[in-house]
Parts: C-alpha cells; sequence; structure tokens
C-alpha cells in the first residue's frame, strides 16, 4: 500500500497531513480535478504554488487545533466522547477563555462606533471624552474613514508618551511609531524591510528556539535564513551571549547575519529577561550590527517575584549615547495581551529607533500599501495608553479590573507550575510572565517509536493522543522548536482558576496512563 | 548640463521643501525619486538610478558622523524599494503637510486641502449607515443589548455575531477564515445575489479588506524562476494595489490596456496580445479584473466577462475578479454580474474548473467603512490541498479584526422588510446621489477645453485624460507630465489628485484620478476650481493656436 493510498483512505489524517511542511509533504499531485473530469491539471497546484509558502508552518493553529475544531462539531452532532467539552489551551486568547474586557474600554469603543450614545447619561463622561478626542481626529468624525497609514496621529502621540513614563521619561518622538493590525503585522513588516541578498549574502535573522513560530513562518515565507540560537532550559530558560556568538558565528559560513529577534517576556517560555541580560545582548547587537528586533508584548504579564520588566528601550538609552545613538531597534508591543487581552480588535504598534530616514519613508510607503490598520484596534490601543486617570469616573473600576486580571494570571501561573512538577516525567520552569508553561516531557522509547511510525513529532504524537482522550487543545514542542531528542508542549495559563485546575489533574492522569501504556 | 542639477532645480519649481531642513529635503528627492512606471519603459529613462539614492546617502554620511547602519538604502530588500503605490504617494503627502501648514498659519491661496485622491466616503462626510453602526457598538458593549434605545433587530444580529465569537466576545480571536457564522451568512448572501447559484461557505474567508485577500492570493500564485516565473495579467490603467504586489513579490507583470476610446472596455483581443506577448519572458498564470472599474469606472458587459472566462479558461489562468465595487453602479443602462455568476451559466464544463477567487469589502458600495478593515473572498475550484495551505497562511496572522468581520455580516444581512430597521436602512439615498455625482462629474468634466472624460458608470472615481500642452511636458523634465499638472493643482487650489501615471497609461497620454465622493456642493466647487486651474494652465503653457486648435 503506497502511502498516498493510505492518506485517501482516512479524511481525518488527510486534513492532518496538509498541514505539514514542503519536506514532509513530497507527494504527486493528482492529475484530476474535484469533479472527476480529469482532463487538465489545475493552476494552482501544490506542484506550482509557491514553494515558500510550503515552507510555512503555524503549531500555533497547526493540525491538532484542526482535529479540535473537528472533534468539537463531533460533540455537537452527539458523537460519544470521554469528555464533553473541548478545552482549547493552544492560543493566548483571553476572552475566549472567559476573562471579561475591561468595561471603560469597551465603552469608548462603543461610543466611536455608535456616537449617538455620547448623549447617553449612563456612560461616563471619561469614557466621553475619550471617544470625543478620538473621533474629532477620523477623517469626517468617523471610525470608517482610512486613517493615516502610519495610524491615527493622536495616537501615536499617546503612544509616544506612554512609551515615555513607562520608560521613566526617556524621550519618545510620535514619528517613530507605526500603529499596526496586531503585533505580528509590524514584526512580518520589519522582517521584510531586512530580507535581501542571494547566497551568501541572503539574509540570516537570529530567534530563540524555542520561539513563537510566527518568526519561523515569516522567515520561511521571505525565503530568509533562519539562525537558531537555544534558550538555556536548565537555568530557567535563559539567554546566555555565548549561545548567540556560537550561533552568529555558525551562521557566518552561509547567510549574512543581519537581525536578532528577542522575545521578552519569553513566548512560549515564559522567562524574564534580567536588565543585565539585556545589556549583554544589546552590546553584542552593537558589535556584530545587528537590527535588533524586541517582541515586548507580554510586557505587562510579569509575576514571578524578583522579575521586572526592563524594556529594550530604556535599557539601550541608559548604555549611553555610544549605543542610542546607534544601534537600530524596533520593539513591538500589542492589545491582544496583558490585562485587556483584545486579541480581536487586532491593535498594536512598533516603535523604531536609529532607522535610517529614508528606509523610515519606505517603510511608510510598504505599509500604505495595506492603507491602514483596523481603527477599532487603533482605538483600543489608545486606551491601553492612556487609559482613565486616578482624578476621572472610572478610574477605580478600571484599576479593579486590571488588578483582579492580573493577580489572577499570577496565581494561575503558580498554580500551574506547581501541579506541573508533582508529575513524574514532567518538568517546568517557573512561569515568570507571558501566559503559558512549556514543561519538558519524559517520554518513553516505545511511544517515540510509535510516534515515528505514524510518521509524527513524538510530542505531536503525544498531544494528539491527550486531545482524543481527553478534549485538551495543547501545542506540541516541537511547533515552537526545541534541543534534539527533548519534548515538550506549550499550554496558556488563561482558563478560569477552577477550570485550569482540571485540565492539569487531567493531563497529570493522562501523562500517567500514556507512560504506562507505552512502558 | 547635468540632469541631476535640473532635477533638483525642477523638485524647487514644483514646491517640495528642499531648503527648509536636511531632512526634508531627503524626503523630498526620495520622494521624486521613488517615482517609476513600468508601464511607460525602463527605469533608467526616468533617472531613477541618476535621481538620488546615491546622493542622499552622501548627505546622510557627511551629516551623521557615525557607522554604517544596518539597514540602509543599500541593505534594503529591493522588492520593497519596487513597490510604488501613487494613492498615497508623494502627491498625498504633499497635502498633509500643506494641510499642517495652514493649520500653523501658513498663507495659500486657499483655505482648505480637499483629498479627492482616495474613495474614503467618511472622511468625505457620508454619514454610517446607522444600522451597521448599532451592531458594532451593541457587539462592542454588550451591556446595552439591555438598553431600550436600541432596535430588536439590531440586538437580534449582535447577539447572534457574539454567539459565534470565543467567550461571546469581539476580543477573542476568531477562526483564521472568520467567524463561522458570518461566512455562512456570505455565503446566502452570494447566493441570493448570484440568483441561487450555489455558494458554499467553506469557500469564504474573512479578511482585512479586500487587499489583504488580494495579496494572499496573489501570494500563492507566485513561484518559477527566470522564463517560468509567475506573470500577472493586470489592466492598465489598474489600482496600484496590483502593481504594488506584484513589485513586492518580484512577479511579472503583464500589461492589458483597456481601451479609452470605448469607454475603457476590455478588449479580447488585447487579453490574447498581451498574453503572447508575456510568454516569451514568463508563464502567465494569473489574470486580474476590475469590475466595476478602478480607476476608470466602467462596468463590464456579461458578454465580455463570458470572453474573458473562456480566454482564461483556454490558456489555463487563475481569475482574480475584483468587485469590491459591485453595488456602485449607476449608468442605468450597465448592471453588475459577477464574474461567478457568468461562469455558471457557461456551463459545468467551464463552472467545475476555472479557479476563481472573487473579492468584496465593507470600504465600499453603500456602506463605505474603510476604517473597520472587512471584506471576504469567495474562491472557486480551488484544489482542496492549496485550500489547506492558504489557511495555513492566513492563520499565521491569526484572523481579520472581528469588528470588521461584524461589520461585513451586517453589509450582506442587512434588515429584512419585516424588521424595524428595514425604513430607515431602506430610505438611504447614498446610492442615488453618488449616480448624481457621477453624472455630474462627467458633464462638467466634458465642458472643460482639453479634458475628456469617459462616462462614471461605476465605482467611486472618474478618470479623465487631460491635454498637457508639449511646453509643460519639457517642463516637467522627466518627471511625468501629469505629476506636474496634480502638483501645481494642489498648490494652486488645495485640490489632493493622482496623477494617471500612478495608474498606468498608455504612452503619451496623461490623465488624473479623483473621486466623486465629496458632496454634491463641495463636488461642485472642486470641478469649477478645476476647470479654472486647467484653463488656466492652458494658457500659461501654450500659444494661441494650440488652443485654439
Amino acid at each position: 500500500m503506497n502511502k498516498r493510498h493510505y492518506i485517501r483512505n482516512s479524511s481525518q489524517d488527510l486534513r492532518l497531513f496538509r498541514w505539514f511542511s514542503a519536506k514532509q509533504c513530497a507527494l504527486p499531485t493528482p492529475k484530476m480535478t474535484e469533479n472527476g473530469l480529469g482532463h487538465r491539471e489545475k493552476v494552482l497546484n501544490m506542484n506550482t504554488m509557491n514553494p515558500n509558502v510550503k515552507r510555512v508552518e503555524y503549531a500555533v493553529r497547526g493540525p491538532i487545533v484542526q482535529r479540535a475544531v473537528q472533534i468539537e462539531k463531533e460533540l455537537k452532532e452527539g458523537v460519544k466522547k470521554p469528555f464533553s467539552e473541548v478545552i482549547k489551551a493552544n492560543i493566548g486568547d483571553a476572552h475566549a477563555m472567559g476573562q471579561k474586557p475591561i468595561t471603560f474600554f469597551r465603552q469608548v469603543v462603543a461610543l466611536c462606533a455608535y456616537p449617538d450614545l455620547l448623549e447617553d447619561n449612563k456612560f461616563p463622561d471619561d469614557a466621553k471624552n475619550r471617544a470625543r478626542r478620538i473621533l474629532q481626529s477620523c477623517g469626517g468624525g468617523s471610525l470608517g474613514a482610512y486613517s493615516a497609514s502610519t495610524g491615527i496621529e493622536v495616537i501615536r502621540q499617546d503612544v509616544a508618551r506612554y512609551i515615555e513614563k513607562r520608560d521613566g521619561g526617556i524621550p519618545s518622538n510620535p514619528d517613530n511609531i507605526y500603529l499596526s493590525t496586531g503585533a505580528s503585522d509590524a514584526i512580518v513588516t520589519m522582517l521584510k524591510l531586512l530580507t535581501s541578498g542571494e547566497g551568501k549574502t541572503r539574509s540570516g535573522v537570529m530567534i530563540s528556539i524555542p520561539q513563537y513560530p510566527l518568526y519561523s513562518a515569516a522567515l520561511a515565507e521571505l525565503a530568509a535564513v533562519q539562525i537558531s540560537y537555544y534558550l538555556d532550559e536548565d537555568k530557567c530558560w535563559g539567554l546566555d551571549v555565548s549561545e548567540l556568538r556560537r550561533a552568529v558565528e555558525a551562521a557566518r559560513e552561509h547567510c549574512k547575519p543581519r537581525a536578532l529577534c528577542i522575545i521578552n517576556p519569553g513566548n512560549p517560555t515564559g522567562q524574564v529577561q534580567s536588565r543585565q541580560c539585556i545589556e549583554d545582548v544589546i552590546r553584542f547587537a552593537a558589535e556584530e550590527r545587528l537590527f535588533l528586533m524586541a517582541d515586548e508584548v507580554y510586557q505587562d504579564n510579569v509575576y514571578a517575584e524578583g522579575c521586572q520588566f526592563h524594556s529594550f528601550k530604556k535599557v539601550l538609552f541608559e548604555m549611553g549615547p555610544e549605543y542610542s545613538n546607534t544601534v537600530e531597534l524596533a520593539s513591538f508591543h500589542s492589545t491582544s495581551k496583558c490585562y485587556m487581552g483584545e486579541c480581536g480588535f487586532r491593535g498594536g504598534y512598533m516603535e523604531v529607533i536609529n532607522m535610517d530616514p529614508q528606509v523610515k519613508l519606505q517603510l511608510t510607503k510598504l505599509v500604505s500599501v495595506r492603507l491602514c490598520p483596523p481603527i477599532p484596534g487603533q482605538v483600543l490601543l489608545d486606551l491601553v495608553v492612556n487609559p482613565p486617570r486616578p482624578d476621572e469616573p472610572s478610574y477605580a473600576t478600571f484599576i479593579k479590573e486590571r488588578t483582579a486580571n492580573l493577580e489572577i494570571l499570577a496565581e494561575k501561573a503558580k498554580l500551574t507550575e506547581q501541579i506541573f512538577n508533582t508529575v513524574s516525567g514532567i518538568r517546568c520552569n517557573p512561569v515568570q510572565g507571558a501566559m503559558y508553561t512549556f514543561p519538558r516531557l519524559t517520554l518513553p522509547e516505545k511511544a517515540i517509536a510509535a510516534a515515528k511510525e505514524k510518521g509524527q513529532a513524538p510530542d505531536m504524537f503525544y498531544c494528539m493522543k491527550l486531545l482524543e482522550e481527553t478534549g485538551i487543545c495543547l501545542v506540541p514542542g516541537s511547533g515552537f522548536g526545541q534541543r534534539d531528542g527533548t519534548h515538550h508542549f506549550r499550554m496558556t495559563i488563561l482558563p478560569a482558576t477552577e477550570k485550569l485546575k482540571i485540565v492539569l489533574e487531567n493531563i497529570r492522569a493522562f501523562h500517567k496512563r500514556f507512560t504506562e501504556e507505552f512502558s | 548640463m547635468g540632469g541631476t542639477g535640473r532635477r533638483v532645480c525642477f523638485a524647487r519649481q514644483v514646491g517640495f521643501p528642499i531648503c527648509r531642513d536636511d531632512i526634508t529635503w531627503r524626503t523630498s528627492s526620495c520622494l521624486v525619486q521613488s517615482i517609476r512606471f513600468k508601464t511607460q519603459g525602463p527605469v533608467e529613462q526616468y533617472g531613477l538610478k541618476r535621481y538620488s539614492t546615491a546622493e542622499a546617502t552622501v548627505v546622510t554620511r557627511e551629516n551623521i558622523k557615525m557607522r554604517e547602519k544596518t539597514l540602509t538604502m543599500e541593505t534594503l530588500n529591493p522588492q520593497v524599494k519596487a513597490v510604488e503605490y501613487a494613492v498615497r504617494g508623494p502627491i498625498v503627502l504633499k497635502a498633509g503637510e500643506i494641510e499642517r501648514g495652514l493649520q500653523q498659519g501658513q498663507k495659500h491661496p486657499f483655505t482648505e486641502v480637499i483629498k479627492a485622491n482616495i474613495g474614503d466616503a467618511h472622511a468625505m462626510g457620508q454619514k454610517p449607515i446607522t444600522f451597521l453602526r448599532q451592531v458594532v457598538a451593541l457587539c462592542s458593549f454588550p451591556e446595552l443589548l439591555e438598553s431600550p434605545s436600541f432596535p430588536e433587530d439590531a440586538k437580534v444580529r449582535a447577539g447572534r455575531i457574539l454567539q459565534g465569537c470565543g467567550g461571546q466576545s469581539l476580543g477573542s480571536y476568531s477562526a483564521s477564515q472568520g467567524v463561522d457564522c458570518i461566512r455562512r451568512d456570505i455565503a446566502a448572501y452570494i447566493k441570493q445575489r448570484d440568483k441561487g447559484v450555489p455558494a458554499d461557505w467553506d469557500n469564504v474567508y474573512l479578511t482585512t479588506g479586500a487587499s489583504d485577500g488580494i495579496v494572499s492570493i496573489l501570494k500563492m500564485l507566485v513561484s518559477g524562476q527566470g522564463l517560468s516565473r509567475c506573470g500577472v495579467m493586470i489592466p492598465i490603467p489598474q489600482y496600484p494595489l496590483y502593481s504594488a504586489a506584484i513589485a513586492e513579490m518580484d512577479a511579472v507583470q503583464i500589461n492589458y490596456y483597456l481601451d479609452e476610446d470605448h469607454c475603457w472596455a476590455l478588449d479580447i483581443n488585447e487579453l490574447h496580445r498581451a498574453y503572447l506577448a508575456a510568454k516569451e519572458h514568463c508563464h502567465p498564470r494569473v489574470i486580474c479584473i476590475i469590475n466595476p472599474g478602478n480607476p476608470t469606472g466602467q462596468v463590464q458587459s456579461k458578454k465580455c466577462i463570458e470572453e474573458v472566462l473562456h480566454f482564461a479558461f483556454e490558456e489555463n489562468l487563475f481569475v482574480m475578479a475584483d468587485e469590491v465595487y459591485q453595488d456602485n453602479v449607476y449608468s442605468t443602462d450597465c448592471q453588475f454580474h459577477s464574474f461567478k455568476k457568468v461562469l455558471y451559466e457557461m456551463g459545468p464544463e467551464y463552472f467545475n474548473t476555472v479557479e476563481l477567487a472573487s473579492f468584496h469589502s465593507t470600504s465600499k458600495g453603500y456602506s463605505g467603512e474603510c476604517g473597520f478593515r472587512g471584506g471576504y473572498m469567495e474562491v472557486l475550484n480551488l484544489d482542496p490541498e492549496v485550500k489547506a495551505q492558504l489557511v495555513k497562511l492566513l492563520s499565521v496572522r491569526l484572523c481579520p479584526p472581528v469588528s470588521g468581520q461584524a461589520a461585513m455580516d451586517v453589509i450582506v444581512n442587512p434588515p429584512l422588510p419585516h424588521e424595524p430597521s428595514y425604513p430607515q436602512f431602506h430610505e438611504s439615498t447614498i446610492l442615488g446621489a453618488l449616480a448624481e455625482k457621477a453624472r455630474m462629474t462627467e458633464h462638467i468634466l466634458n465642458a472643460v477645453p482639453g479634458i475628456k472624460c469617459n462616462p462614471v458608470q461605476g465605482a467611486m472615481y472618474a478618470f479623465p485624460s487631460i491635454f498637457i500642452p508639449p511646453r509643460a511636458v519639457e517642463e516637467a523634465l522627466g518627471m511625468p507630465p501629469d505629476m506636474l499638472y496634480c502638483l501645481r493643482l494642489l498648490e494652486d487650489t488645495g485640490i489632493c489628485i493622482v496623477p494617471g501615471s500612478g495608474f498606468g497609461q498608455r504612452e503619451g497620454t496623461h490623465h488624473f484620478r479623483m473621486t466623486i465622493l465629496p458632496s454634491m456642493e463641495k463636488l461642485k466647487v472642486l470641478l469649477e476650481k478645476l476647470r479654472d486651474f486647467h484653463i488656466k494652465f492652458l494658457k500659461k503653457y501654450s500659444s494661441l493656436e494650440e488652443l485654439e486648435r
């Protein structure tokens, strides 16, 4: 029985199979159309498709998640399962996990969307003032007009002021702020600018392993060279500059290293970088003339005592003009994480430092082709950077909601680490920040062999089995990258505490069963 | 005579602020040099190489005594450099600059800048559809579902959308293809629009505006090297998103020219010509059609669509139908026909084979909700494995903005006759007013000597041809003459329009694109100012004999 035949036999496997990258999926394309006319090949088929697209992989919404959606449908149709609901712990989607939106934010969005509400006395004055101010800076006073491609001017100003305040007064220029469609949009745009050259001069981009797979996906799509540097799991996923040096030296043989991406707090690894470490990284980037990309979307998600978020920009400026006038830096933020978790609005911004003025114009030109980031997302971002002030009527509620969200997250981070570390065969670093735990799994040899037989990564095999048996949807560590021979999964800590406890218990029980089954 | 010197001199003449400070100087010259016209011949002809990249870099190095940056014009992705987007290009940037100047009290011969460069209805004063905004407000702040001041039908719509959202919040990610129930609504809408032609919601993908869908499909299609590099057929004049995306992906742009003398009609012979010529140096794989036309405003006849589809079938081309102006048809003798419906009517041999993607958006039509960045695409006959790859590709960006998806839902699922919001929704006079403005624009422009304007049958723009006297062409010195024209117009009158060269045009012809969106009163004033300017411009650059001819 050939491989193709086998796949055709199982629609479920087929669907999953299609997700794998080209190297795993080098199959002949059938010269048959769906309806069986059979005489012509499609214009767009797996052989003619953009090969860079084929190489793209994005595990966070990969085959496991596809299967989870399918199982959800089966449950709705009454199919019997050993569980009653699918719990999607694959993605940092706070509202989907039941977190409530910040009232003030949504009031302002509603006021902007439907300005008749400005006459409604149920809305507080501070919300109305914010809405009026934003609408005044929209074309025709409407959310429905395009904004400038870099974003609404007053919002860019608010963002700059927010950054200044965050960084203890280090100046921020609104001209350096570009609003974006979520942070992903800006990250991809920056990588696009940085990609050039052919062969040995092709741009190389350093990314952490484990990484958030947006990076590897964007690099694959751009056909840039991925340079992996490994975080040190034994030191709480710490970043070691000697490892950066090793990676860059090795890469120089076959590409031109030009950018260094850092995710702090870490995704999927949850570590919070120390100030010293950031300084070392900046010094390294300066020496190697690397463009620094700092993904700081989890900057408000720091839980561990003794840990503190330090922005790359602040550290850069504290290192003196030798650095602050030269090192090129882009840092990214988003409305999707932190205490507000407004993923669906696709709001975000980046700040660029020391960017060549001509390149900046090219950047503006490039983003103008897509016209502008969604305005409701820009509005939400404005509220994040300009929340109610102590003298305003919405302040008390706002602080209460924000504190509650962050406190619960901190509690869940601790709970997750504690429970996992009681399971033999699971080892979990402290979740210092962000929204995920990335524990290491010890898998029996037999399970690894069984996975191999199925053509799956061992942790994919594990997660798939977990999903089928418990309804819990996680992402295998192989989707983020990990040291050879190690296995992990990523799980969000976002489910409500009660539910999270059940999830953790179920994983513990599953892990025990799994280990026994394959021993 | 040094060409460079004269060009800088020109920059001064046309009013780029070359002396104010270094940065603006570099800004301006960089803008000028980035204007490049594939449709009009080789790059060197317009002095790209001489004109400025190198020069400006020297300035940078002199002024800032520091090490070389990592990301410079030399190391920048060359495909990004090649991208151009005139709709927000140098004229528009200059308009922004003048606007700021006015606010700071600078003197100009006008009191406000009128931006007729972009189809941005709300910015031009069009009011949003009440029902749409009520639904979005309800979704954003669900406590309003208890408010008596919102109609029941709006609440029902909002409740249904929220049911489809994770945790019943607009703040959660949706599936990468969009919210399920909205995809179903779109499929139902398409089926109804196409008089029963089946539409499968599994073929519907929500997008971040139509642009996002167009770029995604092009990205899937671009492959090959050298002679096998993917060629994409686009109309000239075109909406510059296409040329920009093709440049960014380093695909081959294949121009087919619309026939200005026949109301910008698409001639099938011209498609054949363009296709055969391109086959020599690339692999033509896609044909893009914009119907109703942008910037040209024509509405394609059913017969013409049939011919295009037959051509695509014969030559094995993927069809991309940009139908974002489908509700904007004004001429009484024109009607919008969707590519999909026509394909269906051509019989199963076509309907089951031709690969088609069609695009729609919240930004145009009667709603004009550009800022929400809502849109969708429907794909037909896409290879199932490729479809999975498309979903994978879209999933990297997580999902289109959910509020834009909600707006899209309202557009495809408006109030029904028995619902409370129906009367107010139905009363909307937006499309009627647009039709009137389309006619008025055509009439006034055609009364001006040296301007010829085809009927604005649909979409939101007039794209008249303008006569530019040889002396003005000479003065433009390699800059496209219609760019000079538009700059002068901006400086004299505050009217911001886009030169035809930004869309592509037959060599030796000159055009501009302007929207018909300003309010009737403002549009009248705008057209009169434009007329006066044009006559003045002709007088300045023509001898009397030329004028009388």
